[in-house]
Order: C-alpha cells, then structure tokens, then sequence
C-alpha cells in the first residue's frame, strides 16, 4: 500500500474528495451531452437544407469545431468573456459552454450524415408500398437513421468525459485538481502518492468510459447489417 | 492421346470436411499434361472447393495432393513455391484495385520470381496483347469491365508460367454478351495445350473445350468420360438428370 | 488591438509553435509505428501479444490524455526513469495515437476483401509479401479518413502539453495573459497559431480523401 502510496487514499475523506471531483467532471459532460443532443438533432437538420447561408454557417461552424482544441475554446471564453466583456462567467459554465458548442457541432454532422445515408431508393420503395411522408419517416426513415447514430453519439459522450479532464486548466476544482492537491500536501509523508492518486484516476476515467465504449460497438456490430 | 503423357497432379483419396459437414469424400484424379479436364456438378458439389484444396487455399482432412510428385501442403515451407505453379483465377473479379493493369500482371514475376524488370513487363505486354487488352495496360480495374478483368485476371495467372490452370467458373459473375470474350481466350489457350482444370455452368464451352468432363456429386466423381460420350449418352442417372436441368431450360427459352 | 504588443509578442508564439510541431510530429509518426505493430498483432490474433495489445488499446482509448501525462511525468522518475517533459509529451502522445491509428489500421484491414489476399496466396506470394504489397496498401487507403481524422485529433491534443509545464502555445498565451492583461491580443494570436499547425492538415487531408475515392481507387 505504502509503496504505491495509496494509503493516502484512505486518509481522512480523501476518497470522498475524490469521488466528489470525479462527479463535478460527470456533471459537466452529462449537462453538455443533454444540450448537445437536443441542439445537435435541429443542427443537423438545419445541415440538410439546401439555402447557400446555412451551408455557409455549418461549414464555418463545424471547421471550427474539428480544428480548434477544446482548451483553446475554453480559454477564449473564459478569460476572453471575464476579462473583455466583463461578464462573469465561472470556469464550470465556460467548460459547459465550451462542451456543449463542440458537441452541438459533432452531433449535428453525425445526424446530417445519418439522414442523408438513407439510400433514395428506400424513400421511394416506401412510397411504392403506398406509405405517406410521415409513415415513410415513421417506419423506415428514423429507425434506420437512428440505428446509425446511437453508436457513434455515445462516442461522443466517452469523449467528451474524457474531455472533463482539461477543464482543471482553467481552474475547475475536479478530480485531477484534488488529485494534484492531495499530492502535494502529502508530498513530504508519502512521496509515492503520485502513482496511487494519479492510477486511481486513471481507473476512475477508465471505468467510467469503458463500459460506455463497449456499449457502442456492441451496439454498432449488432446494427451493422 | 493423353495416354502417354506424365502425370502432372495426382490426387489420392482426397477429403474435405467443414466441420461434420463433408464436402469432398474420398475424391482420386489424375490429370495429365497438357489435359483439360471439366468439372460439372450441381452447385454444393464440392467443384469449387476441389480447386481451392488443389491450391491449398483449404486445409484438407485427408488423401494427398501430388503435384510433379511434390505434396500441397498449406502448412509446408515452400507452398509459395508449389503455388507459383498453380495458376488460378477466380469467379469474382479479384484483380488488385490499387495496381495498374501491367502492375497487375508483373507484380508477381517481379516480386516472387524476382526476374529482372524490363523481362517482366515485355512478357506481360506480349500477355496482355494476347487477351486483347494492351491497349489498357496503364488503366486502373475499376475502369474496365467485368470481361475485360477477367482476361487480366488470365494474363496475370499466366505470367507466373504455371504448369496448371485453376479456372474456378470464370464467367460466372459476368453479363452474358462477355462471356464470349474470356471463354475464347481459355479456348486459345487449350489448342496450345496448356494443362488446365475448368469449373463451369457453361455447357457448350465444356464440351468444346474438354478432354475429359469430370461429374462431381455429393463430392464423389459420378462419372467421367470424353465430352461427346459423357454429353450424349451420360451413362448414369445422376448425369442424365443433370443435364437435362439445362435442356429443360433450352426448351422453355424455344417456345417463349 | 494592439498590435505593437502583437508583435512584441509575436517570437514568444513562434517558439511555442515550433515546440508543439516538433513534439506533435514525432508523436504522431511513432504513432504510426506503435499503431501499424499493434494493428498487425490484433489482425493476425497473435496469441499473448494479442491480449496485451486489447488491453493496451482499451486502456489508452478510454483515459484522458492529461492523466497519461500526468502519471508518466511524475511517476515514471520515481521509479528511476527520468523522463523530460519534451520526452514525456512526444511518448504520451505516441502512446495515445497508437491505440487510435491501431484500431483505424485494423479497421481497414478488415475492410479488404478477403478474396485479394486468396488470390495473392495464389500468385505464389508469402503472407508477408502479402501484406506488404496487396493488404496494407488497400487498407491504408481504405483507412484514409479516420487517418487524417487522427492526425488532427493528435495535433489538437498538444494543447495539453501546458500541464506538464512545457512552454507550448497554450502556456505562453496564459503566462502572457496573467502578466500584461492583454487578454484579446493574446486570445487572436492563440487561435491564429493553431490555424497555422492543424489548417494544412485538415486541408492536405481533403485533397488526399478527394483523389484516393475517385482517384486510382475504388474498384
């Protein structure tokens, strides 16, 4: 335990303090995956329409969200929201402000590829067995369109708690921060905490994100034909 | 007239087997060089599974494969060396998408049988002119069509100089109007006297083209003979039934 | 703006820059290499080496890069490897990309029908022969998109590289921020310079998806 240095773990409500950031970096992606989920179904939608401007606006759009790092998201509106316009914003809220664009951004490219992977001939076979718009969307369109998207978003969601790890950057008091700060007042009695507390963290992410991705590609090879 | 000839493949007792489900029972050829042997047989008879043992591309559960008196063995150390021999071609078309038509052909020579380059391509030019298809050598696959791969496909299994062709129901997967243009170049290549072992559905071609028809059922020979004897006066059930699948069909093709 | 601070500003930006390129890139070829060994491995189901490749790949994909550094750059000296900083950042990073590039290598060996490598055997080639000329070739860029897709995802991860106090973009745009408050300046040059490492990319990677699906491809 000592050589390890978990027993620092143990001390006092160490755990707890632990368990206690790991929630604020599970708060921050599920609140994110919520608003990504609900926005990203209209953007993705509003990707399929034809208008030159909208084409535009998601080309901008989405080539910001593939290039720019999500810390560097974070730090424009953090820093840039609190010092230039003087609005305070606290590093929780930048980070959800920060997850939920870049995940509105992903999710609306994944539905847009969805819709528009459903093969014209199943629109029209639809049609041809004497279905309506609606019963077309209903039973053939949706189904297959979701059977498509569910993989990869819950990719997304794995990412993005991943992704929580960043937000101590921006001094978000999570569970990599209590980790830091568990190490550092113990540096002098355990000197080893380093590898109990940074692979408990480790295994704290690994644990939350695993089952998630197992989850995905055993939905993705179950819907794969 | 292929009594004198050396026996080139010599196949004893071969079994195949995909878990309880056997394929080939207790199978025994010989073929001699320069012979064209024609394998019929309904489909699930084992036909194209007896080419793809003959190339080890199957595991075999039994019996031996002799070629020149040397055993396929996939698991041996020199197969790559017994396949350069066998010269297959396949029902789809499996030419390498992102090679050219002469890199398609000289990939091989040059690669396995390391012979000098310019060599290679000349061969292959002279190759590809021979199935009509020069004209293409700097075309990619995905720009000919099913006939014309085929024909590469060919070339390519020749400029390796096997001493036997596998030619597994090369047309199979073709539009008709092509059929003509591959069936005539495999025609070509039996006058020259190319050792060769056909599995076909097209019966004019096995009767022109063979020497000898092989019929596969239950994946036991059910009968062999010579083209003509075997075609008009099959002697066992088996063949006449499945013969007439295909008479049946001339008929209904007359009258409609 | 002011953009004589800019300037002032402007040598700090681009030592940083060539500090992020130089770890990214290394990191990313040996990613390269980790995920091509790896891919392999979990193709051929090579037994022993094919366990530890699922664990390793599970393990790297699903833990946020920043923990890795973390635990590599702190612990990893205290059991008498001493890494620096500059080290640790281009093996994280390799370390991470290689469980991305094995699964896409994988992927797209996967992806190539099963009936080349037959005839390929049958040509009278050795399954390396195999692999090294048919098989790979095909999967690579059959694997482009996710390829490039990684590339990007990589040079966007440097941006952590901060944490373990290395002076890349993201260190100096914050050191430089908390010093002179020249919050804006600061901010567009940060989004400028990474522009200038990942746009070429995202670029190049277009042109190269572009000519590989309607070039010499796609039979």
């Amino acid at each position: 335990m000592e050589l390890l240095g978990l027993d620092v773990l143990f001390k006092g409500t160490n755990m707890a303090r632990m368990l206690g950031g790991l929630w604020v970096a599970v708060e921050i992606s599920l609140i994110s995956v919520v608003i990504s989920i609900v926005l990203g179904l209209l953007f993705g939608v509003f990707m399929t329409w034809k208008n030159p401007v909208a084409r535009v606006i998601s080309r901008v759009y989405l080539e910001i969200v593939r290039i720019m790092p999500q810390l560097v998201l974070m730090f424009i509106v953090f820093f840039g929201a609190t010092r230039v316009w003087g609005i305070n914003i606290s590093a929780e809220v930048s980070s959800i402000i920060v997850f939920s664009f870049w995940g509105v951004g992903e999710m609306g490219d994944l539905v847009r590829g969805a819709l528009t992977s459903i093969p014209k001939h199943q629109y029209e076979s639809a049609a041809a067995l004497g279905m309506n718009k609606a019963q077309t969307y209903y039973h053939i369109v949706i189904p297959q369109a979701v059977r498509q998207l569910i993989p990869m978003s819950i990719n997304l969601v794995t990412r993005m708690i991943k992704t929580t790890s960043l937000v101590m950057m921006i001094g978000v008091v999570e569970v990599m921060k209590v980790g830091q700060q568990i190490i550092e007042a113990n540096r002098m009695v355990s000197p080893n905490a380093v590898f109990g507390i940074y692979g408990i963290i480790l295994l704290m992410y690994f644990f939350v994100c695993w089952p998630i991705s197992l989850l995905a590609s055993h939905l993705e090879k179950k819907w794969s034909n | 007239m292929s009594g004198e000839r050396e026996i080139v493949l010599r196949i004893e007792d071969l079994k195949k087997a995909y878990g309880d489900n056997v394929v080939i029972d207790g199978l025994n050829l010989e073929v001699r060089a320069g012979e064209v042997i024609v394998v019929i047989g309904p489909s699930g008879c084992g036909k194209s599974t007896l080419l793809r043992c003959i190339n080890a591309l199957e595991d075999i559960q039994g019996g031996r494969i002799l070629l020149e008196g040397q055993e396929v063995d996939g698991k041996s150390k020199n197969i790559a060396q017994i396949r350069q021999k066998l010269g297959m071609v396949f029902q789809s078309y499996d030419l390498f998408p992102h090679k050219t038509i002469i890199d398609n052909v000289t990939l091989s020579p040059i690669k396995v049988q390391k012979r000098p380059k310019d060599e290679a391509v000349a061969e292959a030019e002279a190759l590809l002119d021979r199935v009509g298809l020069l004209d293409k050598r700097d075309d990619y696959p995905r720009q000919l069509s099913g006939g014309q791969k085929q024909r590469v496909a060919i070339a390519r299994a020749l400029a390796m100089k096997p001493e036997i062709m596998l030619l597994d129901e090369i047309t199979a997967a073709l539009d008709p109007e092509m059929v003509h243009e591959v069936l005539d170049v495999i025609l070509d290549l039996a006058r020259e006297g190319k050792t060769m072992i056909i599995v076909t559905h097209e019966m004019s071609f096995a009767r022109a083209v063979a020497d000898r028809v092989i019929f596969l059922e239950g994946g036991h020979i059910v009968e062999e003979g010579i083209p003509e004897q075997f075609f008009d006066h099959p002697k066992t059930e088996r063949a006449r039934e499945f013969l007439h699948t295909f008479e049946f069909a001339a008929v209904r093709s007359h009258t409609e | 703006m002011d953009f004589a601070a800019m300037a002032d500003y402007l040598p700090l930006f681009e030592q940083a820059m060539w500090l992020t390129l130089r770890i990214g890139w290394v990191g990313i070829l040996g990613s390269l290499a980790i995920g091509l060994v790896v891919a392999v491995i979990t193709h051929f189901k090579i037994p022993v080496l094919y366990q530890v490749a699922r664990v390793y790949i599970e393990l790297f994909r699903n833990t946020p890069l920043l923990i890795q550094l973390f635990f590599m750059y702190f612990a990893l000296p205290r059991v008498g490897v001493p890494i620096t900083a500059e080290a640790c950042g281009m093996l994280g990073l390799a370390l991470l990309g290689g469980a991305y590039m094995a699964e896409t290598f994988r992927s797209g060996l996967e992806a190539v029908d099963p009936i080349q490598t037959e005839s390929a055997l049958s040509l009278g080639m050795t399954p390396a022969q195999v692999m090294r000329y048919i098989t790979l070739p095909q999967a690579v860029s059959l694997s482009i998109q996710s390829f490039v897709a990684n590339i990007i995802f990589l040079l966007k991860e440097t941006s952590v590289f901060s944490a373990i106090s290395l002076m890349d973009l993201m260190f100096v745009a914050k050191d430089l921020i908390g010093l002179y408050y020249k919050t804006t300046e600061c901010l567009v040059m940060l989004v400028v310079f990474y522009l200038i490492i990942i746009l070429p990319v995202s670029i190049l990677g277009s042109v190269a998806e572009r000519k590989l699906r309607y070039g010499a491809f796609g039979s």
